[in-house]
């Protein structure tokens, strides 16, 4: 049951490329939304306790350990909502319909990636659909061959590759030590040979790969341009979810089912965290260019998740897991009201915005919704997460970090206000006098992803006795 | 032991010569030096299946290829070809250094001398590694190939419309 996750959207791309004339490519939305939401429904469905286990006991298409956990429902759930919001996306920014059609395939095939990653319990197979993702990704970025796109796409091929060399080493070596790639496998014979160096070295190189994934200070030097030059909707899908599910995921889920937390990896994840955390705030607020500046406020996101990690507290752990959904789901957001305003302004450099409220009210009033829960505003669902990360960073005893997390937050608000009053408030330029809105599909996403965002603060109680309580178990 | 660091020393070699060299056909060629020197390192490690298929996509596939889209390209000039000789060398010096202070390491520390085989991956053909053990990575790299290909259409196809 859990191949369908991956081979439903494998055969989706092969309905959708029949020769079958121009049929396929016009219902090739309809197709792909239809495919996102059986996603969506089948990670939902597949919650431990939420079904009978009778659907555990379907065998799976591939004689492989496919995996599912709390864990694994809130990121496959991320993945479908954010897959789900850059089609949207896409339907109104990419006009070619060739070009939205060879975009919704690479968004199909990313989706695969990206659930593959989530569902193995292979350290080999995270590795083979680690590289399914990120070469839809360097596909998807380099799209629209402008320029600073193919730049943006070289930079991330570049820090990918050197990021494969790393890991690709890191396997060797753990099978040379361990003798097998599967996630027990590897645990039991970390456990048993702690101290050895080709053990260290490998855990060390796997970790560094995937900070470069991640995009996490000191390797985050492809991160602002990747994000920043990549069309409107694959900005959406890098921001939203590719970034987490290749880095931050498969950080999350190596160091708490394989590698275990020992102080060198703890030490490691708070230093870079709550360094990634600072130098993307003070980053995001120097830019004028309103992508550059969510890229940069991604780092400072992500930080947070690392860092929350790195306490190896099971508060810190859950914060990071619940920081990491509503990231995906307000970061989303975010990139999709830029989008929204560069498809109607054609501009993105916020001194040349303003007062865009006045004639885009959807986008400027969910703009704010996503920005307040950035900067950790109650009751939104980003304040639960931070409050989580910070009241763990504390009791584990780092309350220099408790108190830098708390000042990057006064940091988040600074630069996202900045934006909010630059992009929408204020006196609304004579050339914008004749916008309109974005088209009602496009506002809806924006609408969708507010109301997540708004919701799962409102009812955090019941999100956490229902999803995150399950973590502490 | 001697024929074993003889080709690992070499594989190094032919590698930095890959990223050093000037000329885009050399550099070509150097890859295919190193992957035809893995692919006998492989062989004798008792890897002959890893050794066919690095032989063969590695140095020869992929070697094809590069040549074929060099072939294609406008040759260097002189001038430009010393100004990217120098700008290389500027870039690529610590590479030597880098990777000596690898070696030195990785001579120091407690490397097994002789590889383990996996008993399971000795008694199972290819065959059965490919379609029961790894098939999940198989479908993988299905992906990568599909992905490859609306890549090469995207990325490399002319457009039809006319200025």
């Amino acid at each position: 049951m859990l191949s369908l996750l991956v081979l439903l959207p494998l055969l989706g791309i092969i309905i959708l490329n029949l020769p079958l004339g121009h049929v396929m490519r016009r219902s090739a939305f309809v197709f792909a939304f239809g495919l996102f939401l059986i996603q969506i429904a089948l990670a939902i469905f597949h919650y431990p306790g939420l079904l009978s286990s009778r659907l555990y006991v379907v065998k799976t298409f591939f004689n492989a350990d496919f995996a599912f956990d709390h864990l694994s429902f809130i990121v496959l759930l991320s993945i479908g909502i954010v897959s789900l919001t850059s089609l949207v996306v896409g339907r109104y920014t990419i006009q070619n319909d060739n070009d939205r059609f060879n975009f919704i395939n690479l968004l199909i095939i990313a989706s695969i990636g990206m659930c593959g990653v989530v569902m193995v319990r292979d350290i080999f197979s995270l590795y083979v659909f680690l590289e399914v993702t990120a070469v839809s990704a360097f596909i998807l970025i380099a799209f629209e061959k402008q320029k600073p796109a193919l730049e943006g796409a070289f930079k991330y091929i570049l820090m990918s590759a050197i990021a494969t060399i790393m890991m690709l080493s890191a396997i060797a070596l753990i099978l040379l030590a361990t003798g097998g790639m599967s996630f027990d496998t590897i645990r039991q014979a970390i456990f048993s040979s702690s101290n050895s160096f080709i053990v260290k070295l490998a855990v060390g190189l796997f970790v560094c790969g995937l900070f470069i994934k991640g995009g996490l200070v000191p390797f985050h030097g492809w991160l602002p341009d990747a994000y920043s030059q990549a069309p409107a909707a694959v900005s959406v899908l890098l921001a939203g979810i590719i970034t987490k599910v290749s880095g931050i995921y498969t950080l999350i889920r190596l160091v708490t089912a394989v590698f275990g937390f020992t102080e060198g990896i703890k030490g490691a994840l708070l230093l870079i965290g709550i360094v990634s955390m600072l130098f993307g705030a003070f980053a995001a607020l120097t830019q004028n260019n309103f992508k550059r500046m969510l890229a940069y406020s991604s780092i400072s996101q992500v930080g947070y998740i690392i860092a929350g990690l790195g306490t190896g507290v099971a508060l810190g752990v859950i914060g990071a897991i619940f920081h990491f959904f509503n990231h995906a789901i307000f970061k989303s957001l975010l990139f999709v009201n830029a989008a929204a305003v560069e498809k109607q302004t054609g501009t993105i450099d916020m001194d040349k915005l303003g007062g865009l409220s006045e004639r885009m009210p959807v986008t400027g009033a969910t703009s704010l919704i996503g920005f307040l829960s950035t900067s950790g505003i109650p009751p939104l669902a980003g304040f639960w997460s931070k409050l989580m990360i910070i009241i763990a960073l504390w009791m584990s005893g780092h309350r220099a970090y408790a108190v830098i997390a708390i000042l990057t937050s006064v940091l988040t608000l600074a630069y996202l206000l900045t934006m909010q009053r630059k992009v929408f408030f204020g006196k609304l330029a004579d050339s914008f006098k004749n916008i309109k809105e974005v088209e009602a599909g496009f506002a809806a996403a924006a609408i969708v992803l507010a109301l997540l965002t708004i919701g799962v603060g409102v009812f955090f109680p019941l999100v956490f006795n229902f999803y995150l309580k399950a973590f502490i178990r | 032991m001697i024929l074993d660091k003889l080709l690992l020393i070499s594989v190094v070699f032919a590698a930095l010569w890959t990223v050093m060299t000037r000329s885009l056909l050399k550099a070509a060629l150097g890859l295919a030096v190193t992957s035809a020197l893995i692919a006998v390192i492989l062989f004798r490690l008792d890897s002959p299946l890893a050794g066919v298929f690095e032989l063969s996509v590695c140095a020869g596939l992929i070697t094809a290829v590069f040549v074929s889209a060099i072939s294609l390209m406008k040759p260097l000039t002189h001038k430009e070809t010393i100004a990217l000789s120098r700008a290389r060398i500027k870039k690529y010096w610590p590479l030597p250094i880098i990777i000596s202070a690898v070696i030195l390491i990785f001579s120091a520390s407690t490397v097994p001398t002789s590889i383990r085989v996996l008993p399971e991956a000795m008694e199972q053909n290819v065959q059965n590694v490919l379609w029961n053990s790894r098939s999940l990575d198989l479908f993988g790299q299905i992906v990568i190939v599909l992905a490859g290909v609306f890549g090469t259409v995207i990325l490399f196809r002319e457009s039809n419309k006319k200025p």
